[in-house]
């Protein structure tokens, strides 16, 4: 269990919805839901989910923390914005599950090797590296994240779309040395750490 | 009154002119409805035509007029003769409306709007001005029955209105249920935060009133006479008694809580299980502060189990919803975070329904912080120093536990309506048999009754449903099944408090209408302001007692040689005890068997091999009759052979009619009344019903005359059935055609 973790079980005990308020962002909202399942009935993803909306904030409300926290549901979500438009008590349950899914990820406690969450953080190493995405190394990261042998199959089946963008002159290969960056590459990296540190304190994870 | 002079007045507008032979319909009343004068004119209903008739009343001395025109239910302002009989021959929506268009429907349409003619004229001949009831009562105060806040609320509202008012209440203080709680749900805006109950200022404001007199310690010990000089003797908790007199009664005794320990399963009966009422009770007595339990330990955490006791269909607990439950567990889930945020509070629901602006207090709770967990609770047990509540959670499809200080049961209203008047009929007639134990259960029973009222049909008003004392919720509210008594308040259906102080205010309304309309000799509803009311011929009468028992408002009593005794001011006009009377003496002054029965043998009926069928309809008035006029304003066509007689109820049919009409070679009656049953839509109560069970006996008659017995049939039809109704009288008249003409024809 990660050390914020930990910190977090201990100071809110079994209060998982005083927890969510407080942490995750527009968790406030979810003592407003009236478990009407509107959203649930909207969500074009629901038959395939685990845990539709209604049921998290429940699950939130009966302090089922690791049940959530660990649920593969939050991830799912595509940002329609179908059950936002349609709650009928205006909770903005979009924001809500990926507030959900980022504090899971904060705690270290969503799950292993989830498709979303690891593209997501391939993503974000590579961004936060120049300021700038390059995606010629963002594929390989992608391609290569279950091992080598699997990296060189995926390699193998995309090569001709790799090419084709390279003659269309949409991916530079060169781009795999260095690459573009924005011009202060240090000053985006000072400001990521100050919004993080801010963060830290205003959600309690930092004291 | 003078000398009896007929006249027919015959209008030819609104397309009557073009469609009908007006000079023939003028020769009809003139000939066969020997009607002294008869006019024909182009526009009746206008200022020209109504003076024309005004005319007539004044200057020719004319005491009974027949108007040939639109319905009865039509220009009722125009056709406003109060001095005169006036019957009606609807040929706008009865004919022209309703037969096809066209020369090939010329010759039944003309024989269908003679025939109203003919009936009109007949009618006529045999009706009288009602006059209204000789005996006028004087008294228009009222009594209401109970101190609570709906019937503070009805003593105030028809004090303010100037009527006085005796108030009884069987405490020692006014105040009721109201009385007993910290705050009450919200009922001005911004409907977030419990309020105050305002009770105390109530109380102050109607024992000072000059125009109330409160008697606190008293009960109700016996009530007899009708409304306008209701005669009650008041006891008092020393045993003296009181007489008084009222003009009508307002009945407002509220209800009393389930009992807890009927639900052991939800802990009833635990220590730290209570209800409602027992909460209210600490949050009293907490005063704003923590709430703590009854041994003297703050609650923490508190569980309201929804519905407990209610909503039950397994025939243990209570079937209905009481209404008020959720906004009560969530007003009262902001008792404790209102002292203290901390405190756990979760209400187990299974449907949250908070009427009205209830939505907004429910938000407001759950902004509080307050958790709505949607699910059953199937057993509450002690647990450490509290109780464990184990539930199916309906959204996570599991089953959960929460453990809690407390556990607060909604439980439900049950009304406070006195004795049930059937079960006392059924121990009645045990006890007239002879059997000593229901004369104990009577003398029982009797202890428990409210009003002791000293009719032959049982000491309190009869129950509707649930054992609320109630006519039909939605038709008409607060009346009940005994002319003069309005019921207000959780007595009548389970409320709030505001719903109590709306419902109190209607009901005060109510009873001085019906005081009033005593005093003038006229009906209360629904027929209210008629002045006609039932005449018996006593010499005739065979003491059957048929009229007593079948009076659904129990207006009929029974002298002591078992006459019936009317009294008229608790009388409805509906005509039932006409219907019922075997040897025809009870009337009324413009509807009778008389008025009725020359209708029925006034028109002309086509021999066997005409191929014109006739067939009767009589319709009730408060619903069969508008839907077929709506048929007619929607020009949905229907057959020409019928001829329709609108009744006061289909209660009020006389099986002499039947009979007289097929012998006289009708093919067939159909009888068109409210729906019947438990769900029943009669304004009368059990008029439907009655017809129903009549006609059922028929068929003997019927097989004796050598007929089939569908020719009679009866027809459920509702006040909207405009389009069915024209389907009913299509029907019937092929399945007639089918069956063949009446073998009873060229007999007369």
């Amino acid at each position: 269990m990660s050390e914020l973790n930990q910190k977090a079980v201990a100071k809110y005990q079994n209060n998982f919805l005083k927890e969510v308020e407080e942490r995750v962002e527009d968790g406030e909202w979810v003592s407003m839901c009236m478990q009407c399942g509107v959203c649930a009935g909207s969500c074009p993803l629901g038959p395939h989910w685990e845990h539709s909306p209604q049921k998290i904030f429940r699950m939130i409300m009966a302090g089922k923390r690791d049940e959530v926290l660990t649920s593969d549901s939050v991830w799912m979500c595509t940002s329609c914005y179908s059950c936002i438009v349609r709650c009928p008590r205006k909770l903005p349950i979009t924001h809500i599950m990926h507030g959900i899914a980022h504090y899971a990820h904060r705690l270290d406690v969503a799950p292993k090797g989830q498709p979303t969450r690891e593209l997501a953080r391939v993503f974000w190493n590579n961004l936060i590296k120049t300021g700038r995405v390059n995606e010629l190394k963002f594929s390989l990261a992608v391609y290569f994240k279950d091992g080598f042998s699997q990296g060189i199959k995926n390699l193998m089946s995309m090569q001709g779309i790799a090419l084709g963008l390279v003659k269309a002159k949409r991916l530079n290969p060169m781009e795999i040395i260095g690459g573009h960056k924005c011009k202060d590459v240090g000053g985006i990296q000072k400001m990521l750490a100050k919004a993080k540190e801010i963060e830290d304190r205003r959600q309690g994870y930092s004291s | 009154m003078a000398e009896m002079k007929t006249a027919a007045y015959i209008c030819s507008g609104c397309g009557l002119g073009d469609k009908l032979d007006v000079p023939q319909l003028a020769k009809i009343a003139q000939k066969e409805g020997k009607m002294a004068l008869v006019r024909e004119h182009d526009f009746l209903c206008n200022a020209e035509g109504v003076q024309m008739i005004r005319d007539d009343i004044e200057k020719e001395a004319v005491t009974h007029i027949c108007i040939a025109a639109c319905s009865r239910r039509a220009k009722t302002e125009a056709f406003n003769f109060p001095t005169v009989a006036m019957t009606r021959a609807n040929l706008r929506e009865g004919v022209i409306w309703v037969v096809s268009e066209g020369g090939d429907h010329d010759e039944v349409r003309q024989e269908m709007a003679d025939d109203y003619v003919r009936m009109g004229c007949a009618e006529l001949k045999k009706a009288k001005m009602p006059e209204g009831n000789p005996n006028h009562t004087h008294l228009k105060n009222l009594m209401v029955v109970g101190g609570g806040i709906s019937g503070m609320t009805a003593a105030f509202e028809a004090a303010e209105t100037g009527y006085e008012v005796i108030l009884v209440e069987k405490q020692a203080q006014l105040g009721g249920w109201a009385d007993k709680l910290w705050k009450r749900v919200p009922f001005k805006a911004p409907y977030a935060e419990p309020q105050d109950t305002g009770v105390a200022e109530l109380a102050a404001k109607v024992s000072s009133h000059p125009l109330i007199k409160v008697y606190l310690n008293t009960t109700v010990a016996e009530t007899s006479g009708a409304p306008g000089r209701f005669a009650i003797k008041l006891a008092q908790e020393s045993g003296a008694i009181t007489e008084v007199s009222a003009g009508a009664i307002v009945q407002a005794t509220g209800f009393t809580t389930y009992d807890i320990n009927k639900l052991p399963e939800l802990g009833g009966g635990l220590e730290n299980v209570v209800d409602h009422a027992g909460l209210e009770v600490l949050a009293k007595a907490a005063n704003g502060g923590a709430i703590k339990r009854a041994d003297g330990r703050e609650i923490k955490s508190v569980v309201f189990l929804q519905c407990a006791g209610q909503r039950d269909d397994t025939g243990r607990h209570l079937p209905y919803c009481s209404g008020h439950c959720c906004a009560t567990s969530i007003k009262q889930a902001m008792y404790f975070k209102d002292a203290n945020p901390e405190v756990n509070t979760v209400v187990v629901y299974d449907d949250l329904r908070v009427p009205g602006m209830g939505e907004d207090f429910y938000r407001s709770a759950q902004h509080k912080g307050v958790i709505f967990a949607k699910g059953n609770a199937s057993k509450v047990e002690t647990a450490g120093n509290g109780c464990r509540v184990n539930y199916r959670d309906l959204i996570l499809d599991a089953d959960s536990i929460l453990e809690a200080d407390l556990v607060v049961l909604a439980t439900g209203q049950v009304p406070s309506s006195g004795v049930n008047v059937v079960e006392w009929d059924k121990l009645t007639k045990e006890a007239d048999g002879g059997s000593v134990e229901a004369k104990q259960q009577k003398s029982e029973l009797k202890n428990i009754s409210i009003l002791n009222l000293t009719y032959r049909q049982g000491p309190d008003v009869p129950k509707l449903k649930y054992g609320f004392a109630d006519s039909h919720f939605i038709c008409f509210p607060y009346e009940t099944q005994r002319t003069g008594i309005y019921t207000a308040g959780p007595v009548r259906r389970p409320m709030d408090i505001l719903q109590a102080t709306e419902d109190a205010t209607g009901a005060a309304l109510k009873a001085i209408q019906a005081a009033e309309n005593a005093s003038l000799g006229r009906a209360a509803h629904p027929r209210a302001g008629d002045l006609s009311y039932p005449i018996v011929r006593l010499e005739g009468c065979t003491q059957c007692k048929r009229c007593t028992v079948e009076c659904p408002f129990g207006a009929i009593d029974e002298d002591e040689k078992r006459f019936p005794v009317f009294n008229e001011q608790r009388c409805r006009r509906c005509g039932t005890c006409m219907g019922a009377c075997p040897v025809r003496v009870i009337s009324f002054e413009n509807y009778s068997v008389d008025t009725v029965g020359n209708q029925i043998k006034s028109i002309e009926i086509p021999d066997e091999f005409s191929e014109k069928p006739r067939i009767l309809v009589l319709a009730c008035e408060n619903d069969a009759y508008p839907a077929l006029d709506m048929a007619g304003l929607s020009r949905i066509v229907y057959s020409a052979f019928v001829r329709i007689i609108p009744v006061r109820c289909l209660g009020s049919v006389n099986t002499i009619w039947i009979t007289d009409a097929l012998n006289s070679g009708y093919d067939g009656v159909m009888m068109m009344g409210c729906k019947k049953g438990d769900e029943y839509q009669c304004h009368f109560v059990k008029g439907s019903e009655l017809a129903g069970y009549r006609m059922s006996k028929i068929g003997d008659t019927l097989t004796g005359m050598g007929l089939e017995p569908e020719r009679v049939s009866t027809f459920e039809v509702a006040i909207t059935d405009n389009a069915k109704v024209a389907g009913f009288i299509n029907d019937y008249v092929a399945q007639l055609v089918e069956m063949g003409p009446s073998p009873m024809k060229g007999f007369n």
